[in-house]
């Protein structure tokens, strides 16, 4: 029994090997998607083989020890009184400290490939961390989404990370994000500025949001699909509603992507449900937050501070940090009370909504293709 | 406070030169002899030991499968955040704690530390902190930001809920700094004529190691930690960039500090465990100097790695590197420790008695751990790894699997020197395998979790990551973990029920706490022993050849009058009385942390307590 039990230990380290066999399930570190990921799996496996290999000599050892040397009945209580062996010392010094040299290289190596900014054909894109959403800004394209991040295959990406952004109103600027509100903005009522760490494990590491300052990472994927990623750093109540989801395509369909985007979004027909929804969003609580590309008030466009911008939101699959796919039951639950579907949503709403002014949102809510 | 007004002129009047009442409330509270604050301290982190585990599997019921809906958010993030605050700063540090005050003066050949008062107000206050903390459960909400509290998080979040976190960990800095220099001093300044550096135990050496490392990382932290306090309370803006402040520092505050709290946590167990080979292998330990080294290499190189906790805040390529490197260097001392013992046990006469498992379950553990420490140290490979499972399954490894496991070793092994009594072995045994397939069951698939993408501090996962299989072993396993728990409870109670019977020496082991009988005299040592080697009391017993061959010493042959010195009385040795002061002094800092939080005149009411304390204290007439 002893001998099979000392084994526990083990257990973990074979899991790991077994779980390189687990079924995909698109948010998985051991399967990487894409260059820079590659890069990262490309250096962890040696690194892992060569851990697995001293586990199972120091626990090889330790097995072999206990049961040769374990006290058996009748032997004299004398065994040789060793003090130690400087000769081992060394070496057991110097050994391990020569392996560590032959893990150093390659991993500084891969740091430094890995922080390079890329150059040639480079998609930039800005994405900012909400509590308990993303925000993602394309500055070339002039595209404001939420939650998911649309790229091409085959071309890397530059993401700039930031804890405050063109929620705050304001155009989006390449590589960089906005500060902060503007000078003399109202103060935002929405408790934006904590950590985030943003993470598609089978596109590349992780990277954290930091307010006050912009982080980079780069990602690519090598195949069209959907990868999910998730917000890896604590940031609150609802930390673990704060996913999404990265969808690669081809560059036809990413430009075309991009065309529906930049769209202004059409006011639905007079007389309807949704022009009354319509009419109810500009004029009741929803535009202190949330912006919509193309609507006017007092001739004004809407700037968003804080709260997703809505213009296509229909052209998205999902919402409340990619975890609820865009129903018309979804909406009408998030809308009757946003706390009861997210803890600690900053969405209040004071007073609550009608039903009938529900129907009318979500009617007009979902003409936002 | 009416206790002001009972200052301990009774006590005081007897000037006893034994001490007097062994039993009774009051001669806990009032006691300043090293073993009973050490019991102190070990029957308080037993008890913080059982909230934190019942937190851990209320975590583990709400994770065990996908949406799950036991925990609401809110509670859930009080939950993992008091789970790791409890178990660092109220069960291993003061677990160690118990050990060090215990067994210091006695291995030393000491009769108490050097500040017996000042022992008593570590105690009481890590107990009063604790008790603060947990309060906040019942005023508005716990600490819910995590252990490690992240600003602005820590900051900007409603509530009282980080202030509790920020004020409570404060006194329990004090407490450990307090009790860091006094250890410190005991160890230096007290030890038996004879005992020089080097004939120290293993176990001295490391708490006198991680004695400084308390002293040079607490200040850290308590900047860090008054910083969060102001920036809440105050309207200070150390963390918030929208006024120039930095949430990095934060971190920078905290992991300078936390890094080598890894080691004041690890490096107690590694001192047991370090006791516990040579005593069942009968052999002395392979490359004392070696390993007493390497925890001194540790100790040092343990400040130059704090940043390897923040690879993905964004510090660049040069401080990544750098902290890379350093954290790959601090892996070759920890592994010289690791070669040492199996060097030890090499060609020994292994005896399987519990400590003697729990000893060797965590070498085979902490491997694990220090193995994926090492893959952490291949930056790009923790961009993956940190924040995730994968990383809570390391340090699981390191501080449960392994210092929890040396830590039960210690229980084991000096629980006859401690209550006379010995735990029943094969009910130990039976508890050591349940725990170490509790603990791998439970640690080791959250290897395989964290690596296929499952964060930490999440509250809940959805299905379609494919995750309910393995946290639902990882469930299971920390429930037969809570089952070993139970034993232990059920074997402790057990022995109080036989008489105290132990001998002095159970376990025919090397150091000195074994010359005295079990549980020792108040005064310890009849006389203080003089030291002539390392391992003085196995030298007393066994002579070597020239070969290394092992020859016992025929009893009363070693021309040490000490060894069949069992008669002496203590008449005549002088003992610090107990004093009211040191619990008075330590009872006012809650009522300032309750001040600093609700109203302010609760902590001028603290203050006011505190300084009474402090006053008596001074004017306490010394014992002749
Ligand atoms: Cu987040």
């Amino acid at each position: 029994m002893r001998r099979i039990t000392r084994l526990a230990p083990g257990v973990g380290a074979l899991a790991v090997v077994a779980a390189a066999c687990a079924p995909n399930n698109h948010q998985d570190s051991l399967n990487p998607q894409g260059p820079y990921a590659q890069k990262i799996d490309t250096l962890f496996t040696p690194v892992f083989w060569i851990a697995a290999a001293i586990f199972f000599i120091v626990e090889g050892m330790l097995v072999l020890f206990a049961i040769r040397y374990r006290h058996r009945k009748g032997r004299p209580q004398t065994p040789p009184q060793i003090h130690g062996n400087s000769r081992l010392e060394i070496g057991w010094t110097i050994l391990p400290a020569l392996i560590l040299v032959g893990v150093a290289i390659p991993t500084v190596s891969t740091i430094y490939d890995l922080a390079r900014t890329p150059t040639g054909n480079v998609l930039n894109v800005n994405v900012v961390g909400h509590q308990w959403w993303w925000e993602v800004d394309y500055p070339d394209q002039q595209i404001v989404t939420a939650n998911e991040l649309h790229i091409p295959v085959g071309e890397p990406v530059y993401v700039s990370l930031c804890a405050a952004g063109v929620g705050y109103g304001g155009v989006p600027a390449p590589n960089e994000c906005q500060p902060g509100p503007p000078k003399g903005a109202p103060p935002s009522a929405v408790g934006d500025d904590v950590i985030h760490s943003f993470w598609v494990p089978e596109l590349a590491g992780k990277q954290d949001v930091v307010p006050g300052r912009t982080n980079h990472l780069v990602l690519q994927a090598d195949r069209p699909g959907t990868y999910t990623g998730q917000c890896a750093e604590f940031c609150g109540l609802s930390h673990a509603y704060m996913r999404f989801k990265v969808v690669a395509q081809t560059r036809e369909d990413f430009d075309a992507w991009v065309r529906a985007q930049q769209a202004d979004a059409v006011a639905p027909p007079a007389g309807s449900l949704a022009a009354t929804g319509m009419n109810d969003f500009l004029n009741g609580q929803c535009i202190a937050c949330h912006a919509i590309r193309g609507l006017q008030v007092n001739g004004q466009p809407l700037t968003a501070n804080g709260g997703p911008n809505l213009t296509h939101l229909m052209s998205r699959s999902c919402f409340r940090g990619c975890t609820m796919p865009i129903t018309r039951a979804n909406l009408e639950a998030w809308l009757r009370d946003p706390q009861a579907v997210e803890a600690g949503s900053w969405m209040q709403l004071n007073p609550k909504l009608s039903q009938d002014q529900i129907d009318a949102l979500v009617a007009f809510l979902m003409t936002l293709r | 406070m009416a206790s002001v007004s009972v200052p301990g002129e009774t006590v005081r009047g007897g000037l006893l030169r034994r001490p007097r009442s062994t039993a009774g409330f009051w001669s806990w509270v009032t006691t300043v002899d090293h073993k009973r604050i050490g019991i102190l301290y070990g029957a308080t982190a037993f008890f913080f030991f059982l909230v934190g585990g019942v937190e851990a599997l209320f975590i583990r019921l709400q994770l065990a499968q996908p949406d799950g809906k036991i925990l609401s958010p809110s509670t859930y993030n009080e939950f993992f955040t008091m789970h790791g605050l409890t178990m660092i700063f109220l069960v291993v540090m003061p677990l160690s704690a118990a050990f060090f005050n215990y067994l210091i003066p006695l291995m030393i050949g000491a009769r108490d530390v050097a500040f017996p008062r000042l022992n008593a107000f570590s105690c009481w206050l890590f107990l009063f902190a604790g008790l603060f903390i947990y309060s906040s459960f019942a005023l508005g909400g716990a600490p819910n930001g995590g252990w490690f509290g992240y600003a602005p998080l820590s900051t900007v979040e409603p509530g009282n809920n980080m202030l509790f976190y920020s004020t409570g960990l404060l006194m329990a800095g004090i407490a450990s700094t307090v009790s860091a220099v006094n250890l410190a001093v005991t160890i230096i300044n007290m030890r038996a004529p004879g005992m020089t550096m080097f004939r120290m135990p293993v176990f001295i050496w490391m708490a006198l190691v991680v004695q400084f490392l308390l002293a040079f990382s607490l200040p850290i932290i308590t900047v860090g930690l008054f910083e969060s306090l102001f920036d809440r309370r105050f309207g200070t803006h150390f963390f918030d960039p929208a006024a120039g402040g930095d949430p990095v520092l934060w971190q920078h505050l905290f992991w300078l500090f936390g890094h080598p709290e890894v080691y004041i946590l690890i490096l107690p167990a590694m001192g047991i465990v370090s006791e516990i080979l040579p005593v069942f292998a009968r052999k002395p330990l392979f490359g004392y100097q070696f390993v007493v080294f390497s925890g001194i290499a540790i100790g040092f190189i343990g400040f130059g790695v704090w940043a390897h906790h923040m690879f993905a805040t964004g510090l660049g390529p040069v401080a990544n590197t750098a902290f890379g490197i350093s954290t790959m260097i601090i892996a070759i001392p920890t592994g010289v420790k690791i070669f040492n013992w199996l060097g030890t046990i090499w060609r020994g006469d292994l005896r399987f008695t519990t400590p003697m498992l729990f000893a060797l379950g965590f070498i085979a553990q902490f491997v694990v751990g220090g193995l994926s420490g090492v893959t952490h140290a291949v930056v790009p490979a923790d961009y993956q790894q940190t924040d995730t499972y994968y990383i809570v399954a390391h340090f699981h490894y390191v501080l449960f699997a392994g210092a929890i496991f040396g830590l039960f070793g210690g229980m084991y092994y000096w629980w006859p020197k401690i209550f006379g009594r010995m735990l029943n072995e094969r009910v130990g045994k039976v508890q050591f395998w349940i725990m170490a397939v509790g603990a791998n069951l439970t640690f080791g698939p959250m290897h395989i979790l964290g690596l296929e993408g499952m964060p930490r501090r999440i509250q809940t996962y959805t299905p379609a990551l494919g995750l309910g299989v393995w946290n639902l072993v990882v469930t299971i396993g920390a429930f037969t973990i809570a089952v070993s728990v139970l034993i232990f409870i059920g074997n402790a109670v057990a022995s109080f029920r036989r008489p105290k019977d132990a001998p002095a020496d159970p376990w025919d082991a090397r150091t000195l706490e074994w010359t005295v009988p079990s549980p020792p005299p108040p005064h310890n040592f009849d006389e203080i022993p003089v030291v002539h080697a390392l391992d003085d009391f196995w030298h007393r017993k066994y002579a070597e050849t020239e070969e290394g061959t092992l020859v016992p010493v025929p009893a009363g042959g070693s021309g040490d009058p000490r060894s069949d010195d069992a008669h002496g009385s203590g008449h005549g040795i002088h003992l610090p009385s107990p004093s009211y002061y040191p619990v008075i002094a330590a009872l006012g800092f809650p009522l300032i942390g309750y001040g600093v939080i609700f109203h302010w005149w609760m902590a001028v009411a603290g203050a006011v307590v505190v300084l009474a304390g402090l006053y008596g204290w001074a004017f306490e007439p010394a014992a002749e």
